[in-house]
């Protein structure tokens, strides 16, 4: 068949337009540049997935042939289809659509999470609804915080299914599923249990999608608020690497837009009393891992080595892949590492009471409440973080101290955790720590200066990417994944014996953590996650040390503190464990 | 809550091998396809399928189990509760609705003891309201096992339920 008898004539509101015949009424609407509301179609293109359930029938348009009402998301056009978006018929059936979802939800937008960033409000405003018309039975489902990372309000769940295909599809986790039928249809895990009971790995790209309030992060802000007014604790904060490319974002900067100089002020104003960095900790981490790779190399250890700095791939594998536990690095997180050392190396070198610390973490990811909350992430009997925010709840907590980001000066962060080099900028980003890594290992292994330090091979988003390295004596085989669907595929070749890899990294989230679960909303716009990406790289490029291992301050730390890198003491500070989990 | 979900110990183990077959038989198949067979046939060895069948199911045929309880939740010929000797199936459509049909229902709940919840306390009987049967003609109609009751008033209940009760005595 050729390309003329796949095309379709048809017309929208009288403008006339040729599209292929498999299109739908809404993209074909798109191309003659008519927009037509949306709510529970979500195009995840860069996935292969659509969340397409026409549920919600809030793109209803007119097909003026039939005089029907057809829901735009779905119905693909026919040749000499006419359809209008606009007739009062569409307009009318549109508004009901929405009143009666609006009729069983709960409209407490004024002190919900998402007011203001909700997609069902922004429709009910731009549809000017002022009054419900229908009155009816409401749900009434208890309300899921089990976890501590993730809030599960089924009262405010409209069925869009955009979760399930997130959790199903795309990570391959299928942690939630419609149950029951008809008014009853609850979105809920497996026999209703709580979700700290289920194969859930937190990595929060249900929230991410979740149009409502249904799916949120556990608010941990009035907890650190306590914490900040507690004049008996000492408190530290730190901020990963994707939320100074995100955070800004909340207050009208452009994506990708670097405010580290700014969110470091705004944690001094609302009281901190240490500002660390996360990538101090990436850049150790990295020296730990490449040596732990080196050693597995040399003795002959278990191979390929996954990197371990993601708890939502960390928590897929124990549930999904219980006998593949000896796969992945031993290393504590970034985030674990500069907390255990707040409370242990810094508070030796200030004298500061350790039980009087108390370790926040500004974390673009859900998963990180979850990761602080883990038995084997303790020493000394104290957690090694206390509370973690996400870059969303940070810029709640600024805008609740009323500060003007934008007009902020620029300010450093505190020395003995604070310096970093390019290598740890781009740990945010899916093949960064990968590259990070190489850049160390390679000079471990060669003894020889690595000269260009782009591995551009590593870098983009590409599901699945392989990289070869020459290292002279022997060739270092690298895989990356991003998204647990494609960890899956990688995990199964492992299992099976066909891969040859030496090291692979996994992060669970789409484009790595810039596209983590506590991001501010992209409501599906992936060029947001793009541009945060490519930050992070330039943030690399300006560097003056883009080697983890020549961070000044961590050759410090092995010198005065840890000996050197894998001693016993790293060991016991800087490593873990991990326990089979069941799947459910 | 977990443990239970987990542990099938409780479960008639030659039934649950004779499940494990049935579903070995079909591999190679589509499983979201085949799921409502196997479902159907450990049904019918168990009698219902409590929670921990179920997962069993679905780690038996690699499906999330949050799926495969979304399908039996879905179904209404599906049970996640033990079933009596009668299943009284009580139908709610629109036109045994209109007819009377809930006040059957109360009657037969009040006789029985059951619920649709739960079973009676002697084992005998359970209780479904389910949509329409396509019996409209004879509304409001309740189905005992494959018995059919039509043009029901509340009062002709108690001899048919009586009735069962003694074919049981």
């Amino acid at each position: 068949m050729n390309l003329i008898d796949k095309m379709v004539s048809v017309s929208i509101n009288g403008i006339s337009v040729n599209v292929q015949k498999d299109t739908t009424v809404l993209e074909a609407a798109k191309k003659v540049g008519v927009e037509i509301p949306t709510l529970c179609h979500m195009d995840m293109h860069e996935f292969g997935v659509v969340n397409q359930n026409a549920n919600c029938r809030v793109c209803v348009v007119e097909d003026k042939k039939s005089g029907r009402l057809v829901p735009s998301c779905a119905q693909k056009v026919y040749d000499g289809m006419e359809v209008d978006t606009d007739s009062i018929k569409a307009v009318m059936g549109r508004r009901s659509s929405l009143e009666l979802l609006l009729s069983n939800h709960p409209q407490d937008c004024l002190t919900c999470v998402k007011n203001l960033d909700c997609e069902l409000q922004k429709l009910a405003d731009d549809m000017n609804i002022r009054k419900i018309h229908y009155e009816g039975e409401k749900m009434d489902h208890p309300i899921d915080i089990s976890s501590g990372a993730i809030i599960k309000d089924p009262n405010k769940c409209i069925m869009c299914r955009r979760c399930i295909t997130m959790c199903d599809e795309v990570q391959t986790v299928g942690v939630l599923s419609p149950l029951e039928r008809g008014f009853d249809v609850v979105t809920s895990t497996a026999f209703y249990l709580d979700l700290n009971q289920t194969s859930c790995t937190y990595c929060g790209q249900c929230v991410s999608v979740c149009p409502t309030g249904a799916l949120a992060e556990v608010d941990a802000t009035p907890k650190v608020w306590r914490t900040l007014n507690n004049p008996n604790r000492h408190t530290v904060v730190q901020i990963a690497p994707a939320v100074r490319v995100a955070l800004g974002e909340e207050f009208g900067m452009e994506p990708g837009e670097i405010s580290t100089g700014k969110i470091i002020r705004a944690l001094r104003r609302l009281g901190f009393d240490t500002v660390f960095d996360t990538n101090f900790g990436a850049d150790l981490t990295i020296v730990e891992e490449a040596h732990e790779l080196i050693d597995r190399i040399e003795k002959g250890g278990r191979l390929p080595m996954l990197t371990s700095c993601c708890p939502a791939w960390v928590q897929f594998i124990e549930h999904q892949f219980p006998d593949l536990l000896d796969v992945p690095s031993s290393c504590k997180s970034p985030q674990s590492m500069v907390g255990t050392l707040t409370k242990t190396y810094y508070a030796n070198k200030t004298g500061i009471d350790p039980t009087k610390i108390r370790n926040i973490a500004v974390m673009p990811c859900i998963a990180k409440k979850a990761e602080a909350a883990r038995e084997e992430l303790r020493d000394n009997g104290m957690k090694n973080v206390d509370h973690v925010i996400t870059t969303r709840e940070l810029a709640r907590m600024i805008k609740e101290a009323s500060i003007d980001f934008t007009r902020l000066e620029e300010d450093t962060f505190d020395n003995l955790l604070g310096e970093s080099t390019g290598a740890s900028s781009i740990f945010g980003a899916t093949g960064g720590v990968i590259e990070a890594a190489t850049r160390t290992a390679y000079e471990m292994i060669t003894g020889k200066e690595l000269v260009n330090v782009d591995f551009k091979e590593m870098r983009g988003m590409k599901g699945i990417r392989k990289a070869s390295i020459d290292l002279g004596e022997r060739t270092l085989n690298i895989g990356i994944a991003h998204e647990l669907g494609n960890a899956r595929k990688l995990l199964e070749s492992i299992q099976k014996g066909e891969s040859d890899f030496d090291a692979i990294e996994i992060m669970a989230c789409p484009g790595g953590c810039v596209g983590g679960g506590g991001q501010p909303y992209h409501h599906g716009d992936f060029s947001i996650v793009e541009k945060r990406r490519q930050a992070l790289y330039n943030l690399d490029t300006s560097m003056k040390r883009r080697k983890s291992h020549e961070n000044r301050m961590v050759q410090k730390l092995y010198k005065d503190f840890l000996d050197s890198p894998g001693s016993d003491k790293a060991h016991h500070l800087l490593h873990t464990s991990y326990s089979s989990k069941e799947r459910i | 809550m977990k443990e239970k979900v987990l542990d099938v110990s409780n479960l008639d183990q030659d039934a649950l091998k004779s499940l494990d077959k049935h579903i070995d038989s079909l591999k190679g198949s589509n499983e979201k396809e085949t799921l409502i067979p196997v479902l159907y046939k450990a049904q019918e060895l168990f009698g219902y399928l409590p929670h921990n069948l179920q997962r069993h199911i679905a780690m038996k045929m690699d499906l999330p189990s949050a799926h495969v309880n979304g399908v039996v939740t879905f179904y209404s010929f599906f049970s996640e509760h033990p079933t009596g000797t009668y299943t009284v199936s009580v139908c709610m459509g629109t036109a045994c609705y209109v007819k009377g049909a809930k006040d059957v229902l109360e009657r037969v709940k009040k006789l029985t003891g059951a619920s649709e919840e739960s079973m009676s306390d002697d084992g005998l009987f359970s209780i479904k309201d389910v949509r329409c049967i396509g019996a409209c003609g004879l509304a409001p109609v309740m189905t005992i096992n494959d018995e059919v009751y039509g043009k029901l008033k509340p009062d002709d209940v108690d001899d048919i339920i009586a009735r069962y009760k003694e074919d049981n005595q």
